[in-house]
């Protein structure tokens, strides 16, 4: 995605002094797509194991799922996990998925 | 990830008990560390070896002496956790909790900690006390000394647990 195409996308929604999307709910694929590329991530199918686990977990129970969850429901194991998503897996997962800062410890 | 703008940041825990009880703050900091980007890095040194030692780290007890608020359940005196079975009773009693919530238990938290980039050093010094090796330790520890283990720890915020 060129930096204009995804600066339009992130315009459309609102976003928390650390970046994490205001409103969950409000979150689309694009803007998935968007937020990654805006972090220097680009999205693959294994990103999107992670992505759509943590989206369905969040509809389901109105939490995101903590990273062991994630590791012991997918078959997405801790060491991939940390390489999918640098800079802290827990906070850059959340932020692409379009959930809130992770409160859980594990 | 770097909060001053500067550097990034780094944790440095020394683990120092072998508890059950006491093996879970350095490990819930160093896995939120990970998680957060932060760089780990834990030192087990004296009983907290007994957290990295592969024939050890499935048999942490809880300790019951010396513990004046011990409880949950009830509030019982510091002299009952001194008889034989107490602290047995105590221990199961945590690990049912941990099963519950499902926690991981010590040796799967430590792996897992490892798996998100964790460094983890068993201290020289106290490995020759109890008379272990690097291979009596769990896969990927390193052992190191006091000196080499404050190179590492420079600009972190050093813990003692």
């Amino acid at each position: 995605m060129s930096e204009q195409i995804v600066n339009n996308i992130l315009e459309t929604v609102e976003f928390d002094e650390d970046g994490y999307m205001v409103d969950p709910n409000a979150w689309t694929p694009q803007l998935g797509e968007a937020i990654a590329s805006d972090l220097g991530i680009n999205l693959t199918d294994r990103h999107w194991v992670v992505i759509n686990f943590a989206r369905k977990e969040f509809e389901e129970n109105g939490e995101p799922p903590t990273l062991r969850r994630i590791t012991k429901r997918t078959d997405v194991n801790t060491k991939e996990l940390y390489q999918l998503f640098p800079g802290g897996a827990a906070k850059t997962a959340a932020k692409i998925s379009g959930l809130g800062k992770p409160t859980g410890c594990i | 990830m770097s909060d001053n703008g500067n550097e990034p940041r780094k944790l440095a825990i020394i683990c120092s008990k072998g508890s059950l009880d006491m093996a879970y703050p350095p490990l819930i900091l160093a896995n939120a560390a990970c998680m957060s980007g932060i760089e780990a890095h834990l030192f087990f040194t004296f009983w907290g070896l007994d957290m990295i030692t592969d024939s050890k780290m499935d048999k942490l007890n809880v300790a019951t002496v010396g513990n004046p608020n011990m409880h949950p359940m009830f509030h019982f005196p510091t002299f009952i956790g001194a008889i034989p079975g107490v602290s047995a009773l105590a221990t199961s009693m945590m690990r049912s909790e941990i099963e519950k919530l499902d926690f991981p238990p010590v040796r799967e938290f430590v792996e897992m900690v490892m798996d998100a980039g964790t460094k983890v050093y068993g201290c020289k010094m106290s490995m020759d006390m109890m008379k272990l090796t690097g291979d009596d330790l769990i896969e990927g520890a390193e052992v190191l000394g006091a000196m080499e283990f404050l190179e590492i720890a420079e600009n972190a915020q050093v813990l003692f647990v």
